[in-house]
């Protein structure tokens, strides 16, 4: 029986799973960090691989679950190609992020409950601190810091991502809208 | 001030005098510089300097000639709100909001002409005058910065610069010439509490561990700083990594330790990078290693990015976590320095005690001592932010009023557009979702660790949020209790169930149904849910609840009697009319209401029924001649 494609991307990275399950010498210690790797390899952490990793580690699945479950970190859903991180820690709300923050809303008809949007390319969030508070309000879109956000800033952002997503012609999909940078 | 003289850098070590007299260019490297655009400035300057004739070297080097220009990052400088920040030493000129068009002028005008260009200096907001660099601006004049003075000095991916700057020094002298019991000594002698919160004496905590006999020992170093509002362990990670890796050396050394870790927060991904490159410099170098100092003592450091639950701040939460289990606390005794990470005694320091370290073996206790106050001595990191005019990274000796970091350093309040207001000051928050307010009465309260407790307040970990009058206090308390309640691990009844009672009881003072029992039985349930919690989390959680009932009451009680917010800011309570003396009847407003709440005849008045008002302020933004009020 031929193997599908999905069905082979699903091998390989099980395979990547088993690598860093050996990186971490199955040591349930280390099931923090290796959640983490799973997490940067998958973007979350599907069902399956959390269960797979319980049985490598000889642990109950419930441990891992738990774990999983209770630190902000971790997804157990897939999140959208671009995640939008707006922080709503001290200094950014009084400095009015949560207006951003709706306005984001609106903008992409997400809510509280459900974060991405059905076509997979946004995921919109809060976070409790970035520790940029001089720069309050800021958001964070895929790693990158915007700081001193308004609401209408906020959706130029976004329509920037949208135009660039629309014409492949111009700009590869992970290349960032203009503006500030902050990468290393 | 004078103190701090014996702190500075250049007494420290040897060998610098060539490399003070080197002309440098800094460019800030923090995280709020770089997000606007920081390193953008670093490749133009790289590109300008070398196209405009400059001896340029952008490395250390052992030999420096009088007629170089080095090229150089730093770590936080702490001015974060004017990046990004370029330093011109030892002209001594700062300048700020730098943008790559302005590089060019930088380096003909200032590097090769030895001009200033005026438009880029700092103006004070409250005085309009140019301030040309550190000593005459007064966000950094004013402050005494020990901890952070080679943040935004020395390359933090240099190791050899920190150690041209005396680096490790401190360390060496623990292993070679100290032995564990006059570490302690020192230390205890210094009176250096913990910079995290609690306050506790380093020195006792350390003595704790030491007396405990066992082969494995484990140093732990807290950078998860997840108080929502301060970044000061960022920055000194980010922007001294080798300072905390010291001080963590002499730690182990202390209490005999050979194992340590960094635990960072997961939002900090520059932290965590640049404590892992810390590491692995001072691995190579030898420094860390199986041979410490030649002593035959094996230290090694690892560096674990936590996964994001403010609760694992709490030591035994953290060590929980280290060990892949779910954060949360358990009693104790006994105590970490007993029995903590696997069984063994465990010393759990936060980022800015760990930085304080090696200035303290350097200059001895007394100098230590000599600043701040009997109880609190030494110097405290401040996270500056919310309605002030300078926000950012501050560093003020113990016993500094609040009136002096927020008026003079911080220049004073802001409105919300940022511009100076000024009776605007309504309170500080101060300590985070653990502390409490302070109000105009307390400017004068010198800050310290038992003042602030008399107040209701505490150190915390160092988050100062100022705030202006138009901040609703009962908004404010709410959204810490949301934090909390989110926060809330959920092993303690009293808590997880507590602070979500609190919170929907904040909820009805908010929207409108809380009657004169809902005050009351905040201020109970406050006081029962501190008494039956565990740890710091639940003990604390409902302090910005009672801090702002006891500063606010009247807020509060107009919010339930009046069913009024001061501040326009609580929605539900908000009741908009439209001016009948004002109202053109120009049919705006009707058109912008997303539920036809408006009616009125053409050229009439207009009026919106309360009934179907859903309070978005459609109208209000429509109406071109602010007939709209009350919203």
């Amino acid at each position: 029986m031929a193997t599908t494609p999905i069905a082979v991307d699903r091998a390989e990275k099980f395979e990547k799973v088993v690598g860093i399950l050996d990186r971490f010498a199955r040591r349930p210690s280390g099931l923090i960090p290796i959640l983490q790797a799973i997490q940067h390899e998958y973007l979350y952490l599907p069902e399956e691989v959390l269960t797979y990793v319980a049985t490598a580690l000889d642990v109950p699945p419930a441990r891992v679950f738990g774990v999983a479950t209770f630190y902000a970190h971790f997804a157990l859903e897939p999140k959208g190609k671009h995640v939008i991180r707006i922080c709503d820690g001290t200094a950014c709300h009084v400095k009015q992020s949560l207006p951003v923050l709706n306005a984001l809303r609106e903008k992409l008809g997400t809510t509280e409950k459900s974060k991405t949007t059905p076509d997979m390319l946004f995921t919109v969030e809060t976070v409790a601190c970035l520790g940029a508070c001089g720069l309050a309000p800021v958001i964070v879109i895929d790693e990158q810091v915007y700081g001193q956000v308004t609401p209408e800033r906020a959706v130029a952002l976004v329509d920037e991502i949208k135009a660039m997503e629309a014409s492949p012609t111009t700009a590869t999909a992970s290349e960032q809208p203009s503006g500030e940078e902050c990468h290393e | 001030m004078n103190n701090t003289e014996a702190f500075s850098t250049t007494e420290k070590g040897t060998g610098i005098s060539t490399h003070a007299q080197v002309r440098r260019v800094i460019i800030c490297a923090g995280t709020g510089c770089m997000a606007n655009g920081a390193m953008k400035v670093y490749e133009q300057f790289k590109r300008e300097m070398t196209g405009s004739g400059l001896r340029v070297i952008l490395e250390l080097r052992a030999e420096a000639a009088g007629d170089e220009v080095r090229l150089s990052k730093s770590g936080c400088q702490g001015f974060c709100q004017m990046g990004p920040l370029v330093s011109v030493v030892p002209d001594g000129i700062l300048y700020t909001k730098v943008r790559s068009e302005d590089v060019a002028d930088i380096v003909q005008q200032t590097l090769a002409g030895g001009e200033v260009v005026e438009r880029l200096l700092y103006k004070d907001p409250s005085t309009r005058k140019s301030c040309r660099g550190l000593e005459d601006n007064p966000f950094y004049a004013l402050q005494n910065r020990l901890v952070l003075s080679e943040c935004g000095f020395l390359d933090p991916e240099d190791i050899h610069e920190y150690m041209l700057h005396g680096g490790y020094r401190a360390a060496r002298k623990a292993f070679v010439e100290m032995s564990p019991e006059e570490i302690c000594k020192t230390i205890t002698d210094s009176g250096l509490r913990g910079r995290g919160g609690g306050g506790f004496p380093t020195g006792r905590k350390w003595d704790a561990a030491r007396v405990q006999n066992s082969a494995k020992k484990y140093i732990i170093c807290n950078g998860d700083e997840g108080d929502p509002g301060a970044f000061m362990n960022r920055s000194v990670m980010e922007g001294n990594p080798h300072s905390v890796i010291e001080g963590m050396m002499i730690a182990a050394r202390a209490i005999g330790a050979n194992e340590m870790l960094v635990y960072v927060r997961a939002e900090y991904p520059l932290a965590v990078q640049r404590m892992r490159n810390a590491v692995a410099d001072a691995e190579r170098e030898g420094i860390l290693g199986k041979n410490v100092f030649g002593t035959g003592l094996a230290v090694k450091c690892e560096v674990m990015e936590g996964a994001g639950a403010f609760v694992c701040g709490e030591e035994t939460a953290m060590i929980a976590s280290i060990e892949g289990q779910r954060g949360m606390p358990r009693p104790k005794p006994p105590f970490p320095a007993q029995s903590g990470l696997w069984g063994k005694p465990t010393i759990i320091n936060n980022v800015e005690t760990l930085a304080h370290i090696s200035r303290i073996l350097n200059v001895g206790p007394d100098v230590f001592k000599s600043i701040g106050t009997k109880d609190s001595p030494g110097t405290k990191t401040f996270a500056l932010t919310g309605h002030v005019a300078n926000t950012g990274l501050v560093e003020v000796p113990f016993g500094t009023p609040l009136r002096e970091i927020v008026y003079n350093i911080g220049g004073g309040v802001t409105d919300d557009a940022g511009k100076i207001w000024k009776n605007g000051f309504k309170a500080v928050q101060i300590g985070g979702p653990s502390g409490g307010c302070l109000t105009e009465d307390h400017l004068d309260l010198p800050l310290a660790y038992e003042s602030l407790r008399s107040v209701g307040a505490m150190v915390g970990s160092g988050g100062l949020v100022a705030m202006n009058q138009g901040t609703c206090m009962v908004s404010i308390a709410r959204f810490f209790m949301e934090f909390t309640q989110r926060e809330s691990c959920g092993k303690c009844v009293l808590c997880r169930e507590g602070t979500r009672q609190l919170l929907a009881l904040l909820d009805d003072v908010i929207e409108g149904r809380a009657d004169a029992g809902t005050l009351d039985l905040l201020e109970k349930l406050g006081h029962a849910v501190q008494i039956g919690s565990l740890c710091g989390l639940g003990k604390t959680a409902p302090n910005p609840v009672l801090s702002t009932m006891r500063y606010f009451r009247k807020e509060y009680e107009e919010h339930v009697f009046e069913k009024r917010c001061r501040t326009g800011r609580c929605k539900p309570l908000l009741s908009p009319e439209i001016n009948q003396v004002k109202c053109k009847g120009c049919g705006l407003c009707i058109k912008a209401c997303p539920t036809g709440a408006i009616t009125g005849e053409k050229k009439q008045p207009h009026h919106i029924n309360p009934e179907l008002c859903i309070k978005c302020g459609a109208c209000a933004t429509a109406c071109k001649i602010h007939a709209v009020e009350g919203i």
